[in-house]
């Protein structure tokens, strides 16, 4: 499973502004909106795939993401 | 004398600072370690400074499920006072006891420096014994002290007078340029300033006294209540 948590849009990224900003100087021109947020990767043991997502979505709302400035999408990356 | 319990979570670093605070201004204040599940022994509680489990995720995010955490929510219901003061106030939000976030700074640099705080509401338990108006000069310590909430949170907070302390010159990019702010009965507060840190005017500023004395005045008014309903 991989959970991707990053800033809700409208609340400010200084680090994505701060990457933004630096991107020109190494020649990379027309790259805008940078925003930055965390990656996670997590083996859940499950009977289903539905019931591992249903976990995953439990605990990055619950854990990994503060919803109040965050948003967390949760991708099933692979079943074993 | 009311009993304030200074709660120590892994990686907390301000809890000496608090205490010898407000046992300089007449207080009574233990440290209570983040595994106890009962406070009930106390009549109000502070959330120090610090790194509460490394601030690994998010400050204060793996502190909001500490055992300790359900306790504090009980004597906020309670109407007891609780206080977080830094990374206590992130705890406190995470928590879901106060409204909004603490963001990176803007400008994504540590501050340690003096500021200069506007007392905006007196209603609180952290703010009763100043004045409205009354400017504090209290250090800040973080990194990520940039109150961040939506508009209707913000709109919410102004009205039913929660906002207690704004910073004159914003130094972190704050909503509103919100320093501290409070539930909306008034008796949970979080601030991004140290207080504990602002006693003696040769060390600076003794201008966290007026806080601090109101607080411990608010907890000795919760230890009367307590007296009351406990005498037959």
């Amino acid at each position: 499973m991989r959970v991707d948590v990053t800033l809700k849009r409208g609340i400010a990224d200084p680090e994505g502004a701060t990457i933004e900003r630096a991107l020109p100087a190494l020649g990379y021109a027309g790259v805008h909106s940078v925003r930055t947020g965390k990656a996670f990767a997590l083996v859940i043991q499950s009977d289903s795939e539905a019931g591992a997502r249903e976990v995953a979505t439990s605990l990055a709302t619950r854990l990994l993401s503060n919803p109040v400035i965050e948003d967390a999408a949760v991708t099933v990356v692979g079943v074993a | 004398m009311s009993r304030v319990g200074v709660v120590v979570f892994p990686g907390s670093n301000c809890e000496h600072d608090v205490v010898g605070a407000l046992t300089t201004l007449g207080g009574r204040a233990e440290l209570v370690w983040h595994a106890e599940t009962d406070l009930a022994a106390y009549d109000a509680v502070v959330l120090p400074g610090g790194f509460a489990h490394g601030d690994y995720l998010r400050p204060g995010a793996i502190a909001r499920f500490s055992p300790v955490m359900g306790a504090v929510a009980a004597l906020a219901e309670a109407g007891r006072p609780v206080l977080g003061i830094c990374n206590g106030f992130q705890v406190l939000t995470e928590a879901g006891l106060l409204p909004g976030a603490l963001q990176k700074n803007r400008g994504l640099t540590f501050l340690c420096q003096p500021t200069t705080l506007v007392v905006a509401s007196t209603r609180s338990v952290l703010t009763r014994a100043a004045a409205l108006g009354q400017e504090l000069v209290v250090p800040i310590n973080h990194f990520s002290g940039s109150y961040v909430c939506d508009d209707a949170t913000y709109l919410a907070l102004v009205e039913r007078d929660q906002v207690v302390l704004r910073y004159r010159d914003n130094p972190n990019g704050s909503r509103g340029d919100i320093a501290g702010i409070a539930n909306e009965a008034g008796n949970v507060v979080g601030l991004m300033p140290h207080p504990e840190r602002a006693l003696s005017a040769l060390l600076g500023s003794a201008d966290g006294r007026v806080l601090l004395e109101g607080f411990l005045a608010a907890a000795d008014d919760a230890a009367g209540a307590r007296a009351l309903v406990a005498a037959p």
